[in-house]
């Protein structure tokens, strides 16, 4: 189970961050999009290897209108 | 983005903009209002949140501004640390490609008014790890120079609160603000409509940024346009030197050769 984006979400873990972001029909190349794995950024190009650990708070997040 | 220059270009951190006017895309209805407020601005330089994906979301803002041809300006908006507007800031960088960003650490949620030691220690640690820095600060000239000497290539003091659209509240502290650094000043939050951004100017902001005074006017198109013309007209009138106030009249049409209209003894 990991927190995604604030919501648990079962099934996830040990899964890679493109795995995750399929969930939101991103895809690697998905424009605007950066990634947290507990208070890390994970880099564009981790996304197709990073294993997401168990229990890890996951924040998948884009530009949204603001400022 | 501006077709011609609106006034002489400013140059931050070796970045040309022709346009002194930055826009926040914040509070606009749709995104098509935001792209025609946008093209009606003139503005090359528009700030960005960033946010949880929300799949339900119609349109991109991301294609939007790409189709205007402006440059994104991530910022910190809704950080209260430190350490999340740090790690805001990197994860904008990877999210546009930018390494510029609008800092915000902001200390009470009423006021929204920055928490100065938090806001220059994640500005100073920005700073180091390569990120171009415009802080989001108070109207307080001693805290825009220690902005200023760790490395930030902007300052863009407050007004007045933002959205409070209550202009500016401490115009002498913004002229000793532009006195006492040597980087950008750019007037950010508390325009409440065109004057507002006219006196930024005329105090010496070397740009002003509006967000709500735009996108939550009656006609934001309009306003746009307004604040396009407005930030021209106070760079023009900063730059022209205005004559000095005087308590008393000064004549300004000739009192030699008045005509004597009493009538005869």
């Amino acid at each position: 189970m990991i927190y995604l984006n604030g919501n648990p979400h079962d099934g996830a873990a040990e899964q890679t961050v493109a795995a995750v972001l399929a969930l939101f029909e991103l895809t690697p190349d998905a424009r605007g999009v950066a990634v947290a794995v507990d208070g890390e950024v994970v880099p564009r190009a981790g996304w197709g290897t990073f294993a997401i650990p168990d229990g890890a708070r996951v924040e998948v997040l884009t530009a949204m209108q603001g400022g | 983005m501006a077709t011609q220059t609106d006034t002489d270009p400013l140059t931050i951190a070796g970045r040309t903009l022709h346009s002194r006017l930055l826009l926040g895309t914040g509070g606009f209805p749709s995104l098509a209002l935001l792209a025609e407020a946008i093209r009606a601005s003139g503005s090359e330089l528009v700030t960005v949140a960033l946010r949880r994906v929300d799949p339900t979301a119609r349109g991109s803002l991301i294609d939007v501004l790409e189709r205007e041809g402006v440059e994104l300006l991530p910022n910190t908006a809704g950080c209260f640390t430190a350490r999340d507007a740090v790690l805001t800031a990197k994860l904008a960088r990877e999210a546009f490609q930018t390494d510029w960003v609008k800092l915000e650490v902001i200390g009470d949620e009423d006021t929204l008014l920055p928490d100065a030691p938090e806001l220059l220690k994640a500005a100073e640690l920005l700073v180091d790890d390569g990120f171009v820095v415009l802080p989001y600060t108070t109207d307080d000239p001693v805290l825009a120079r220690r902005l200023v000497d760790v490395g930030c290539a902007a300052v863009m003091p407050l007004g007045a609160p933002i959205g409070s659209g209550m202009g500016i509240r401490n115009p002498y502290n913004i002229s000793l603000i532009r006195e006492a650094v040597q980087v950008p000043v750019v007037l950010d939050a508390g325009v409440g409509t065109a004057s507002d951004a006219t006196l930024a100017m005329e105090l010496g902001c070397d740009a002003v940024m509006v967000a709500s005074a735009v996108s939550r006017a009656g006609d934001p198109v309009a306003m746009a346009g307004a604040m396009r013309c407005a930030v021209q007209a106070g760079r023009l009138a900063s730059g022209a030197g205005r004559i000095p106030r005087r308590t008393y009249a000064t004549a300004s049409s000739p009192h030699a050769g008045v005509a004597d209209f009493s009538s005869p003894a």
